[in-house]
């Protein structure tokens, strides 16, 4: 069977890592410096066959290459390209996450100073994402790249991270418990958006070179050989403190497991099922939940504007507020990622081992589209005419802020929320097209040289 | 601060020169702070020659579209807007001032996207130096109206931090109010 794909797309030059999700339970993310030009443009040369392109997504035999490449504006700067194309990549690329991390709100304990792996530093240049269909697929590959830096000299491996899906591996879970990935951005043309989801949204939003939401195409960076069918990542490491999440929900819910859980799901808009509030405000319904045909089927404006199902600083109402901003198209992110650290089992105390999700947002606007939605939806304190609040997951907490659960006759006001989150690694990267890498490995050279 | 929400003081807040009280990073640069006046900006710029008439009937269309569609500027959470011309010297300049709920950086995205969406185009093409492929490119939107922000040094409210959500939420209580005591008599 074939899906829809997007018209228009040039799918044999796009990475296929933001079409479609690889039906991957491990990953490695491996960060990279380049000695020198010519050393990352070997690296990059013997690489690029084993990086999937979007073309055969959605049919019966789709790539089996998993890998995927990303520069940061450093790594570009040190494959050699040159300034007058750099000074057109813009600002907060340029910058790269840590030198905005402010801003971002990636304060306190998750400021970059903190960061280990070399991830606030210059000398990171790439990223290499192994996506793979299980563990010892994923040690097959790691070898493998280590088999081919050991071959080529010059690369140094700054750092790197090992994802595993959590069991019982049935559906998508992270450390907290929720069903994860309920809803995704759709393109034009493409997959239809499931009932309830945000429009179809243009391919431009997404990958340089076509039509936004504006109707017209954005400048690129220059020349458009490296830009067209690239994307930006941000990429986030999110500790999750989950023994602090679960002593929340038992000081908080009462004494009873239903108490505890309603606080859960007060905090994310879903049960951990997945079940939208909106649609299932008292229980539970485990199988709306999964039911990807309901599971978004639902508004705030008119099914809940006052919050009393789904508190408005929910976690999915501020990260999708669906019908409840201006705009909301201008702000979609294509989410790609999965967890990492070992599950803690129910009842067991914190162990201190680091565990949590490590993602990737890809857009075709860091500034309009992930700081955007981290600056406004999860961190400012008035959103949609809060106080005092930021999203209760994914906002930065410091035992400042409150979360209000609307009920008949009172609220419920919970004050101080800790930080169950915590921010520990981050950059920003150009996710180049297939053409753009040949660029960067051999036209970019002989400019440099 | 739990004093900011103390509506029945009135309040003025001395600015700095620079704009702001503490720098602290915006998505655009240095984000200017919400006063007792809510937040705003003060744009100056000069007009391009001749483009003096357009400009004033810039101001029916508004008033057509906001007339037909009174949510139109509903996603910029508005207080209140002002549109001035004046002369220096043999130059004319546009002066807008505008009072607002959002900060100002997000303000000014919401803006292209209203502008670019609902087909009512910005003034702003008639100021010197504004970009041309503004509708893509709000980054260099958002530039132009930072270069010419002039910032306050002084701001006052009588009714200071209040939104205008708010002013209108208590607007629909008292209406709500009297029409329950108006049913009681």
């Amino acid at each position: 069977m074939t899906r829809p794909m997007p018209d228009g797309l040039e799918l044999d030059d796009i990475q296929h890592f933001l079409v479609a999700r690889t039906p991957a339970l491990a990953a490695r993310y491996e960060f990279l410096h380049f000695d020198s030009a010519a050393a990352g443009k070997t690296w990059l040369t013997g690489l690029i066959d084993k990086v999937g392109t979007a073309t055969s997504v959605g049919t019966d035999s789709p790539d089996a290459r998993w890998v995927t490449i990303a520069f940061t504006w450093n790594g570009l700067r040190a494959i050699g390209v040159d300034d007058a194309s750099l000074a057109t990549f813009p600002d907060e690329f340029r910058q790269g996450m840590a030198a905005r991390a402010v801003m971002l709100g990636i304060t306190g304990k998750a400021h970059p100073d903190t960061w280990d792996g070399g991830l606030a530093s210059p000398e990171l240049h790439a990223i290499v994402i192994l996506f793979a269909r299980d563990v010892p697929e994923r040690e097959r590959a790691e070898r493998a790249h280590a088999q081919y830096l050991s071959d080529i000299g010059g690369i140094q491996r700054l750092s790197f991270l090992d994802l595993e899906a959590l069991p019982p591996y049935r559906e998508p879970r992270e450390h907290f418990g929720y069903l994860d990935r309920l809803t995704h951005p759709t393109i034009e043309g493409g997959e239809a958006p499931t009932p309830g989801s945000v429009t179809a949204v243009k391919a431009g939003e997404f990958f340089l070179g076509y039509p936004d939401a504006t109707g017209g195409t954005p400048p690129m960076p220059q020349p458009e050989t490296l830009a067209r069918n690239g994307s930006y990542l941000a990429y986030v490491r999110i500790q999750e403190h989950v023994g602090v999440f679960r002593d929340f929900l038992r000081a908080n819910g009462g004494e009873t497991r239903e108490g505890q859980e309603l606080i859960a799901a007060k905090m994310m808009g879903r049960w951990r099922s997945g079940a939208p509030l909106v649609l299932a405000p008292e229980v539970d319904d485990p199988a709306l939940g999964s039911d990807l045909q309901r599971t978004n089927d639902f508004n705030y404006a008119k099914m809940d504007p006052h919050g009393y199902g789904c508190p408005v600083s929910a976690h999915i109402r501020r990260m999708n507020p669906r019908d409840t901003v201006d705009n909301v198209e201008r702000h979609q992110l294509v989410r790609r990622g999965g967890t990492y650290g070992p599950f803690l089992p129910e009842d067991a105390p914190d162990d201190g081992v680091d565990r949590g999700i490590a993602a990737f947002m890809g857009c075709a606007s860091l500034v309009r589209q992930f700081e955007f939605a981290m600056n406004v939806w999860a961190n400012d304190p008035s959103f949609n005419g809060l106080e005092n609040q930021r999203d209760p997951i994914a906002g930065t907490q410091d035992g400042t802020f409150d979360f209000t659960i609307p009920k008949r006759p009172v609220r419920q006001r919970l004050t101080g929320l800790p930080a169950f989150t915590t921010i520990r690694g981050g950059a920003y990267f150009f996710l180049p097209g297939i053409r753009a890498m040949r660029f960067l490995a051999s036209t970019a050279a002989a400019a440099a040289a | 601060m739990a004093d900011d929400n103390d509506w029945t003081r009135p309040r003025a807040m001395a600015i700095p020169e620079e704009g702001y009280l503490t720098s602290s990073p915006g998505r655009y640069g240095p984000t200017f702070p919400k006063t007792p006046a809510c937040h705003g900006f003060t744009i100056i710029a000069k007009i391009k020659p001749g483009a003096e008439t357009e400009i004033r009937e810039y101001g029916k269309t508004l008033e057509t579209a906001v007339g037909k569609t009174p949510d139109v500027l509903a996603p910029l959470q508005l207080h209140y807007l002002r549109w001035v011309l004046f002369d220096i010297g043999a130059d004319t300049y546009f002066m807008y001032q505008g009072i607002f709920d959002t900060d100002f950086d997000k303000y000014t995205e919401d803006a292209v996207a209203l502008f670019s969406a609902t087909g009512i185009t910005t003034i702003f093409t008639k100021l010197e130096g504004f970009p041309e492929d503004w509708k893509t490119n709000a980054p260099a939107f958002i530039r132009f109206v930072r270069d010419h922000q002039q910032p306050s040094f002084l701001e006052y409210g009588e009714y200071p931090f209040v939104t205008a959500r708010e002013i209108k939420k208590a607007l629909r209580m008292r209406e709500a109010f009297t029409s329950m005591l108006d049913e009681s008599q």
